[in-house]
C-alpha cells in the first residue's frame, strides 16, 4: 500500500507536531496515534493542554504473543463531549516498561496497576505499583497469552472435551491443595508474613499528612473491611486516622477477582454475553448494551428500530432500578436501618419482574445479542410497563422524595461530605453520578450518543456540590429523567423485527479493534475487544466504571470521620462483581 | 423549622405500616392471595410473599436448568427430540453439556438420537443459550427452581433419564411458545 490514511483527523496535526515520535496505525476501528514510549509524555500534555483532551477514560494492554510485543492503549476523551483520540505505545515482552501517566492524569493509578498486575507491564514513576487484582507472591502475570491457569483445558473454547471418558469431573476432585494455586517456587505458605502489607501501612503514614490539631494525636491504621456490611461486598478500606479524623486511605480490591478478561478471550464472542451480566450485577441490561454495541461497531451492523426502542428502554429500567437501590443502601449506610433499602427494593423488584418476562431472568437477563435483542417484549407486558412508568413509579419517586430529602439527620450526615471538585473530578476520570454531581454535564448518552439517544427529549442533569448529599439528589434527578425517556420510547416504539437476521450463535467478527461506551447507572462502562478475524476475542478489557470511581475515592475521603468514610463508599456505589473483575 | 423533615419522613412510615394490614383486610379478601397480588403493578401493602405455602407462578420466559423434550411412542418408550447436533454442546458459555450420539447394534451407523446427554449443573448458569440455538426444539429451559438436594456429588449431574420431560409438561410451562413453535411445524409438515 502506497497511501495510507489516518482514520483521526487530528492525527496529521500530532505528526507535524511531534514528527519524530509519532507513527501511523492502520488498525480498523484504532483512531489515534501510535508514539514511542520516550515522548509519550509530551504527547499527552500536548493532547491535554492544547486540545483538551482532558479526560483519561480506559488505558489498558494486549498482548501480540507469540510477537515480541506487547501494546498500551490509552484512550483519552474531551469532557466537553466528543469521539476519542487514542494513544498506543508498543513496548517488548521481555522488559516492558512505559512510563506512567499519573502525573498527568491521576485516573490512570488503579488502571496502571492493573495492567502492571495482569501484564507485567512496568510504569516508570508511578507512585504505588503494586498488584492490585491478584495476591502479591502470585507468580506470573495472567493476561500474557502463554501464562496458564491451572485447570488449564484448552486456549479457546468450544473445548474438545470437558468430560474425560464421559464422566462429570468436579474441579475440587482434582486436588485442590495441589495444584489450583500457583506459587512463586521459593514460597513457603508457613514463613508467609504479610510483609506487603506492612510496608502498605507504613507508607501510607509517611504520605499522610500531619493535621494541625492542637491535641497531637498519634497516627492509627485502621482497616474498615474486608468482611464488613458497609463495604457492600468483600473490599477493604486502609484507613490512617488520627482520632477520628481520616488523614489517608487506600482501597484494596480483587477478593473476588476471577479474571473475567482472560474467561472472556477464551469464550466466543457469543459466550461472552452471559458473563457481562456477571460484571455489575445490579445493572446486566447495560453490560449487555455495552457490550452488544461494541462487537457491532466491529461487525458493522445496526439493529432494526425497535430492538433499538427495545435496548433503550431496558437500559433505562436498569437505570431505575439500581439507582433506588443505591439510593436505599446509602440510607443503610447512614443507620437507617432497611426502611428506606426496603422500599427501594419494592420497586426494583417490579422492574425485576419484567426484566424476568422479557429475558426470563431477574438479574443475570442475558437479553442483548448482536443486532437485536433475544425476543420480543410481550404485549401484556408492555402494558405493564406503561403503567409502572406513567402511574406507579413516579408516585413511588415522590414519596421517596418526601421521605427522604429533606430529613435533618440525612442531611446533616450527607452535606458538605465526600466532597471532590470538577477538577479533581475529571482528573480521577471519575464517570457518572460523581462527575456529574460536580458540576460537569458528561454523560455518554450526550456526549457521545449512541443508540437512539439523539433522537430522545432528556436533559443531563448536574448538581454542583460535588458531596454525598449532591449525588444522591443526582441520582433522584436520573431516575426522573429516564422516566422521561421511557414514557417518549413507549409513545413511539414501532412494530418491527427485533433482529437483524438470523440470529447466530458464531459471530464472525471482522480483524480490528473498537472501544465502545454506554452509560451505565454508575458511569462510563467501555468494552474494549481486539479481534484478529477468529471464532475468539484476541483482547476483551472491560472499563468498569466503579472500579476507576474509587480512584478518586482517597480524595474525597481525606478530612473526613471514620463513620463517614462508609457513607461515602455507600455514595461512590461500587459493585464488587464489577470491581474486582 | 428543624425536626419537620423528620416528620414528615416519619409519616409516610406509617402510612406504610398501617396500609398492609388495611389491604390484606379489606382487598386481601377480593385479590385472594398476596402472590396474585404481588404481579400487579398497584399492589399496595405487604410485598412479601410466604414463600413455601404461597407461590408465585414464574412467568414464560423463566429459566432454570434445560430439560429435553420427549414424546411417548408405543410401549411407553421415549422419543427424544434431540438429534444429538451437539449445537447446544458448542454454544455452552460454561461448557457444561455432554453429548455422545447413538450408533445402530447391528450395522455400526451413527443415528440420529443421543446414546447419552448429560448436563453438569454445577456448572450450568441458566443462560438459555442451549435452548436458543436448538435448531429442533429439542432442549428448553425448565421451571422448576426447587433443585436443592443432600448430595452434591452425582445428584448434581444430570442424564439423559432425569434431563428427558415429556412434551406435554413443556405445552404446560410454556403455553405461548409451544403454540407459536407447533404452527411453524406444522406449516414446515405441510410443505414438505
Amino acid at each position: 500500500m502506497s497511501e495510507q490514511t489516518a482514520n483521526h483527523p487530528l492525527y496529521y496535526e500530532m505528526a507535524n507536531k511531534f514528527p519524530d515520535a509519532i507513527i501511523l496505525e492502520v488498525r480498523s476501528g484504532f483512531f489515534g496515534a501510535v508514539v514511542k514510549s520516550q515522548s509519550l509524555l509530551d504527547v499527552a500534555k500536548t493532547l491535554r493542554d492544547a486540545y483538551s483532551f482532558d479526560y483519561l477514560s480506559a488505558v489498558t494492554g494486549v498482548d501480540d504473543f507469540p510477537e515480541d510485543r506487547m501494546e498500551v492503549i490509552y484512550h483519552f476523551f474531551k469532557s466537553i463531549g466528543g469521539p476519542q483520540f487514542e494513544l498506543k505505545v508498543f513496548t517488548t515482552r521481555n522488559e516492558p516498561t512505559v512510563p506512567s501517566l499519573t502525573g498527568l492524569y491521576p485516573g490512570a493509578e488503579l488502571q496502571e496497576r492493573e495492567i502492571w498486575d495482569l501484564f507485567g507491564i512496568k510504569f516508570t514513576n508511578h507512585p504505588d505499583l503494586r498488584r492490585i487484582l491478584m495476591w502479591d507472591d502470585f507468580e506470573g502475570h495472567p493476561l500474557r497469552k502463554d501464562w496458564k491457569e491451572p485447570f488449564y483445558e484448552e486456549d479457546v473454547k468450544p473445548f474438545k472435551n470437558r468430560w474425560p471418558e464421559g464422566k462429570a469431573r468436579h474441579s475440587e476432585n482434582t486436588n485442590p491443595f495441589q495444584d489450583n494455586v500457583q506459587y512463586p517456587r521459593e514460597f513457603n505458605p508457613a514463613n508467609w508474613t504479610g510483609e506487603a502489607d506492612h510496608l502498605m501501612y507504613k507508607s501510607l503514614i509517611m504520605s499522610g499528612e500531619q493535621s494541625s490539631n492542637i491535641i497531637k494525636t498519634d497516627q492509627l491504621v485502621v482497616n474498615l473491611g474486608p468482611q464488613h456490611p458497609s463495604t457492600h461486598g468483600v473490599f477493604r478500606m486502609v484507613v490512617v486516622l488520627e482520632g477520628e479524623t481520616i488523614v489517608n486511605l487506600r482501597p484494596v480490591v480483587g477478593y473476588m477477582h476471577r479474571n473475567h478478561e482472560k474467561i472472556g478471550e477464551r469464550n466466543t464472542f457469543l459466550q461472552n454475553m452471559p458473563y457481562t451480566d456477571r460484571l455489575d450485577y445490579l445493572s446486566s441490561m447495560s453490560n449487555n448494551f455495552g457490550y452488544s454495541i461494541t462487537i457491532e461497531k466491529m461487525l458493522g451492523i445496526t439493529p432494526p428500530e425497535r430492538a433499538e426502542y427495545i435496548r433503550v428502554m431496558m437500559a433505562e429500567l436498569t437505570r431505575i432500578a439500581s439507582h433506588v437501590m443505591s439510593i436505599g443502601f446509602l440510607m443503610n449506610d447512614l443507620g437507617a436501618y432497611f426502611t428506606p433499602a426496603l422500599y427501594a427494593l419494592e420497586e426494583r423488584e417490579l422492574i425485576l419482574d419484567i426484566f424476568e418476562a422479557v429475558a426470563g431472568s431477574r438479574m443475570m437477563c442475558n437479553y442483548f445479542r448482536f443486532g437485536g435483542v433475544v425476543r420480543d417484549v410481550p404485549e401484556d407486558v408492555m402494558k405493564k410497563v406503561k403503567h409502572l412508568v406513567e402511574n406507579r413509579l413516579p408516585r413511588k419517586i415522590d414519596e421517596l422524595d418526601r421521605y427522604l430529602t429533606k430529613n435533618e439527620i440525612v442531611r446533616t450526615r450527607c452535606e458538605g461530605v465526600g466532597v471532590i471538585t470538577s477538577d479533581e473530578a475529571i482528573a480521577f476520570s471519575a464517570t457518572g453520578p460523581i462527575l456529574r454531581a460536580t458540576g460537569v454535564p458528561y454523560d455518554i448518552r450526550r456526549a457521545d450518543p449512541y443508540s437512539i439517544y439523539e433522537s430522545l427529549d432528556f436533559d443531563v442533569c448536574i448538581r454542583n456540590h460535588g458531596d454525598v448529599y449532591d449525588r444522591y439528589l443526582l441520582r433522584m434527578d436520573e431516575i426522573r429523567q429516564s422516566l422521561r425517556i421511557l414514557r417518549q420510547v413507549l409513545n413511539r416504539i414501532p412494530k418491527g423485527p427485533v433482529i437483524s437476521g438470523k440470529p447466530q450463535y458464531l459471530a464472525k467478527v471482522p480483524a480490528g479493534e473498537s472501544y465502545g461506551r454506554v452509560e451505565g447507572p454508575r458511569g462510563e462502562l467501555g468494552f474494549y475487544i481486539v479481534s484478529d478475524g477468529k471464532p475468539n476475542p484476541k483482547r476483551y478489557h472491560v472499563r468498569a466504571p466503579s472500579f476507576i470511581n474509587l480512584t478518586g475515592l482517597a480524595q474525597m475521603c481525606k478530612g473526613a470521620k471514620v463513620a463517614d468514610a462508609v457513607t461515602i463508599l455507600g455514595s461512590v456505589d461500587i459493585v464488587l462483581g464489577e470491581v474486582d473483575r | 423549622m428543624n425536626g419537620f423533615g423528620i416528620v414528615k419522613g416519619l409519616f409516610v412510615t406509617i402510612k406504610h405500616f398501617f396500609t398492609t394490614y388495611w389491604v390484606d383486610l379489606f382487598h386481601g379478601k377480593k385479590n385472594k392471595t398476596r402472590a396474585a397480588r404481588r404481579g400487579m403493578v398497584d399492589s399496595a401493602g405487604l410485598f412479601t410473599v410466604q414463600y413455601p405455602e404461597e407461590i408465585i407462578i414464574p412467568s414464560e420466559e423463566f429459566r432454570v436448568i434445560p430439560f429435553l423434550i420427549y414424546e411417548v411412542g408405543e410401549n411407553g418408550v421415549r422419543k427424544y427430540r434431540c438429534t444429538s447436533c451437539g449445537i447446544c454442546a458448542k454454544v455452552c458459555p460454561t461448557q457444561c453439556i455432554y453429548i455422545t450420539r447413538k450408533k445402530d447394534e447391528v450395522t455400526g451407523k451413527p443415528i440420529l438420537s443421543p446414546e447419552e446427554f448429560y448436563i453438569d449443573t454445577d456448572k450450568c448458569m441458566n443462560c438459555g443459550s442451549c435452548a436458543e440455538f436448538c435448531p429442533f426444539d429439542a432442549i428448553k429451559m425448565d421451571h422448576d427452581f426447587e433443585i436443592a438436594t443432600y448430595e452434591r456429588g452425582e445428584t448434581h449431574i444430570y442424564s439423559k433419564e432425569k434431563l428427558g420431560k415429556p412434551l406435554e409438561y413443556y405445552a404446560k410451562i410454556r403455553p405461548v411458545n409451544y403454540a407459536s413453535e407447533e404452527a411453524v411445524r406444522h406449516e414446515k409438515a405441510s410443505v414438505h
